[in-house]
């Protein structure tokens, strides 16, 4: 029972109020908009005797006791939910929400109808079911209200620290990483000895030589070698440690690219469903490739300058702490006034990145659509779109071409005013002989390294955001947990018979119901033919029976064995699939054929070709079954595509054959041909068979006819026609509309 | 357009919901008037649909129909459109997505999550060149009539994601 304490704190005491000494409150729904569909919070309560619920003013609340006559429903449109209130008499209330707290709804809804059933029957109430996540499926904790997995997706922006996530994958690499590391600490150690060589030179060389000492060649030698000797390791050192590092970062960034794509393969339709091709494309592509160049390029470099830094520091502050203190307070000021320029950088770039996905986002548009273009005429349309996205992108970048060609200049007077610092400060140092001139300089060779290194340093920022923005992109895909996913214990499926008994199955596409109850039990070795108006739920049967989906309720099985804990290859070996629109991936069609079983030999790929009556017109083309067939298998007609992969499905002889309109697109007399070939090839195997013309489906032994997500009726031809029903009145169109074709167009007109 | 007769008769019964009696006195249950174009041009063509998703009349416009009818249509017309119209833009939690809006609107103030910046679309045509519709994470569409009249603060913010 939930005590009135948990309940949000604005209702807290009023709803106490409302509440006799001994009622019990049972459950709440907040809600998020009031009759109006104004914002404005409002809830219902459900105590063990009664409904509660604010009313129009905030201070009124309204009850209805609970009676067996009560009835709750709920419904959405466009984001809304509603929550209907009703008796055998009409509505009593009804009460908005935003589609946010429908799983709140859904469970008040269910705890209402068993404290009502509870009520009326004066029984306790019915144990609670666990709850089930709507997304993922997942068994949801008592107290969770949302399913953790699928709501962190959504509301946590991306944060620098998901970087440190790339770890997993740099892990492998420990060892060559560690190396890197300490052959950066060295060559940046070996980069800072010539400045410090030029103290020598000045103060033991040059100043004495003006003072009448005369040059020792011995010790300018010495200095002169330890100079080159110094920049001669610093570039080996450089070699080695870019190389080594650029090696590792490289594979890490192929790792992480190949696990991605690996877990993207393992994701559901329903993933895919709901992503843009281009914008997984690009996440895969180039967001791993710019972690990628962030790890190699800009992480090193960063190490490197901070390393510098450091060591630069200590190197001075043992010279002289007064005059490094001196050359280092600009530091901070040189870096914040950088960093401020950098911001306004950034969201230029970041508007760049954007712009630049308009202008691909209309290549992607039009290019495969390249035919439906040209049929309408639209070249000049489609031009000019493209030319406007590429304004933009001019405007954009002629905006922050301004600030960045401020940016260099700037960079570069600031160290310039740095460095006038120092020599006034040393001058005035050298002045007072606290310093020679020797260390003077060597402050300023120090210095001027420096500051150049501040403006590299200050552009880490917005590279790692980039970065981070990627890799959240990335582990997105990767945390993303598949809605079908695997069972953790797999039963191993016995040879099937292709028995597949559908219990009661329900299925919502998100929060749309597009399946109910559906009982079918098929028989192995049958054939059902499925017919029903276009959207009535056939495509999504077969989707389930495949598991693409799973079921939101009940149960489909086969030998006996629940789909869900099946180990999803094992089970997807058995079925031939042949989908609404065949898709053909580019290569020949032999390959295309053999798709799903590499190893066939060209026997067996003739032979499927033949069954699929695709042999003669492969034979026709240019070279037989090694003819390319292109990108979305343009070279062949759309019977074509339909005949190869209906070979392609019955070569791997599967126990279930799956026809979604399989041959829809080939003329009636090809299709008859198919049929009388698949006839031998259905003998034995369990074959569900979707078509819209009625005549493909005359072999089947029952046909299941389907309206609005239910199974209407259920029979052979014969006994169907003899009803009178849905069947036959589909078929009475088909056959009236041979004889005579209807109009076009609806004939609904304004009054 | 002077109101005509109507060809046929709508009530709304003790449920709540539309009853349509149409010319051959056959009662549907539950209709729903639908916009056909929700955005673009609300006024123009409102179709009412069977509870099963059929169209049973067509009105290019409610100007032709008796007062009493338009009224019960305007009426359930409001209690199914949902787009709120954003005035301002009071704070984003961040630039990067997803990212979460204060933002208010002519249906009072709320907070919406914007799940990726592909969520926020141009809205084509003549009359609404500065039209944005934003998406949220829950699906509830959010519009934005003219994006150049609201307030520099929310533009500000709004260039960010554009
Ligand atoms: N991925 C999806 N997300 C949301 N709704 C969907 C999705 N796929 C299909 N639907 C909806 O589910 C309903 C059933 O679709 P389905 O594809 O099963 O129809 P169908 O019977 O195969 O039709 P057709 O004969 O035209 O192929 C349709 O109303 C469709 O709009
Ligand atoms: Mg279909």
């Amino acid at each position: 029972m939930i005590e009135p304490d948990t309940l949000p704190e604005a209702w807290q005491s009023e709803l106490r109020a409302c509440l006799a000494p001994d009622e019990q409150l049972i459950a709440w729904l907040e809600l998020d908009l009031d009759d109006h569909l104004d914002f404005r919070p409002g809830l219902v309560a459900l105590t063990d005797r009664r409904l509660i619920a604010t009313g129009e003013n905030d201070t009124s609340w309204k009850t209805w006791r609970l009676t067996a006559g009560l009835k709750l429903a709920h419904h959405d449109h466009a984001g809304v939910g509603t929550l209907e209130l009703e008796d055998e008499q009409g509505r009593l209330a009804l009460w908005r929400y935003t589609l946010g707290h429908s799983p709140a709804a859904l469970r008040f809804e269910r705890e209402f109808v068993r404290q009502r059933d509870s009520v009326a029957s004066g029984q306790p109430p019915l144990p609670a079911p666990a709850a089930i996540c709507p997304i993922c499926q997942m068994q949801l904790q008592p107290d969770e209200e949302d399913c953790p997995n699928c709501f962190r997706e959504l509301h946590t922006p991306p944060s620098t620290w998901t970087l440190l996530r790339i770890w997993r994958f740099a892990k492998p690499y420990q060892g060559q990483l560690i190396a890197g590391f300490l052959l950066t600490l060295a060559a940046t150690a070996a980069t800072l000895v010539p400045p410090y060589l030029t103290m020598p030179l000045m103060d033991d060389v040059l100043i004495p030589y003006q003072n009448g000492t005369p040059i020792d060649p011995n010790k300018v030698a010495w200095l002169l070698g330890g100079l080159l000797g110094s920049a001669l390791l610093a570039w080996a050192l450089n070699w080695a440690r870019t190389y080594i590092l650029a090696l590792v970062s490289e594979r890490i960034g192929a790792d992480l690219r190949t696990t991605t794509y690996e877990h993207l393969l393992k994701l559901s339709h329903e993933y895919f469903g709901g992503k843009r091709t281009g914008d997984l494309l690009a996440r895969i592509g180039s967001e791993t490739d710019r972690i990628n160049v962030f790890l190699s390029l800009h992480l090193l470099d960063f190490a490197t300058d901070v390393l510098m830094i450091v060591m630069t520091s200590a190197i001075l502050f043992s010279i002289n702490p007064w005059l490094a203190l001196v050359t280092l307070t600009p530091l901070p000021i040189i870096a914040w006034m950088i960093h401020l320029v950098r911001d306004k950088l950034r969201t230029g770039f970041e508007q760049i990145d954007r712009v630049w996905a308009e202008v691909t986002s209309v290549l992607a548009d039009t290019i495969p659509g390249v035919r439906v273009v040209k049929a309408f005429a639209q070249e000049a349309r489609e031009a000019q779109r493209f030319r406007e996205a590429n304004k933009r992108n001019l405007e954009v970048n002629d905006r922050l071409n301004r600030i960045w060609s401020l940016f260099a200049p700037t960079v570069g007077l600031l160290t310039e005013i740095g460095i006038l610092v120092v020599w006034a400060f040393g001058i005035w140092l050298v002045s007072k002989d606290q310093i020679t001139v020797g260390v003077l300089i060597a402050f300023l060779a120090y210095i001027s390294r420096f500051y150049t290194r501040l403006d590299s340093m200050s552009r880490i920022i917005s590279v790692t955001q980039k970065a981070a923005a990627g890799a959240k992109r990335i582990f997105d895909i990767l945390d993303h947990v598949s809605s079908v996913p695997e069972p953790v214990n797999p039963v191993t499926l016995p040879p099937l018979k292709g028995g597949i008994d559908i219990d009661k199955v329900s299925f919502r596409y998100g929060n749309r119901a597009v399946l109910h109850e559906i009982e079918l039990a098929i028989a192995p070795g049958e054939m059902i033919g499925l017919v029903g108006h276009s959207g009535s739920g056939k495509s999504t049967l077969v989707n389930l029976i495949c598991r693409f989906y799973d079921v939101t309720e009940g149960a489909i099985r086969v030998e006996g064995t629940d789909l869900r804990s099946v180990a999803i290859a094992d089970y997807r070996r058995n079925i031939g699939l042949v989908l609404q629109e065949p898709f053909l991936f580019f290569g020949t069609i032999a390959e295309n054929i053999a798709y799903g079983k590499p190893d066939a030999t060209r026997a067996e790929i003739v032979a499927s070709a033949r069954a699929a009556h695709a042999h003669e017109f492969i034979l026709r083309q240019p070279h037989g079954y090694d003819s390319l067939v292109g990108e979305r298998g343009q070279s062949l007609s759309g019977g074509e595509r339909q005949r190869i992969s209906i070979a392609r499905a019955l070569l791997i002889d599967p126990r279930i054959l799956i026809l979604d309109e399989a041959t829809s697109a080939v003329d009636t007399e090809t299709e008859f041909e198919i049929q009388s070939a698949l006839n031998n090839l259905i003998r034995g195997r369990t074959t569900i068979a979707i078509a819209h013309r009625l005549s493909t489906l005359r072999r089947a032994d029952r046909l299941v006819v389907m309206d609005r997500g239910r199974i209407v009726e259920i029979g052979n031809h014969e006994t169907l026609m003899a009803s009178e029903g849905a069947y036959w009145r589909l078929y009475q169109a088909q056959t009236k509309q041979l004889d005579a074709p209807p109009a076009l167009g609806e004939n609904g007109s304004s009054p | 357009m002077k109101p005509t007769a109507s060809p046929f008769a709508l009530t709304r019964n003790g449920f709540g919901r539309l009853v349509l009696t149409d010319a051959e006195g056959l009662a549907h249950e539950g209709i729903v008037p639908v916009r056909a174009f929700g955005i673009t041009a609300p006024d123009y063509g409102i179709s009412l649909m069977s509870a099963d998703g059929k169209e049973l009349q067509w009105l290019e416009t409610l100007d032709v129909l008796p007062a009493d009818i338009r009224s019960l249509i305007v009426a359930e017309l409001a209690q199914r459109e949902f787009v709120p119209e954003i005035r301002r833009i009071v704070s984003v939690s961040s630039y990067a997505t997803p990212s979460t809006w204060q933002v208010d609107t002519d249906r009072g103030t709320t907070a919406l999550i914007l799940k990726s910046e592909d969520d926020i679309r141009r809205l084509r045509g003549r009359d609404n060149a500065g039209a944005l519709m934003i998406a949220d994470s829950q699906g509830i569409h959010f519009l934005i009539r003219d994006r150049l009249a609201l307030d520099a603060h929310s533009q500000k913010i709004l260039k960010r994601f554009l």
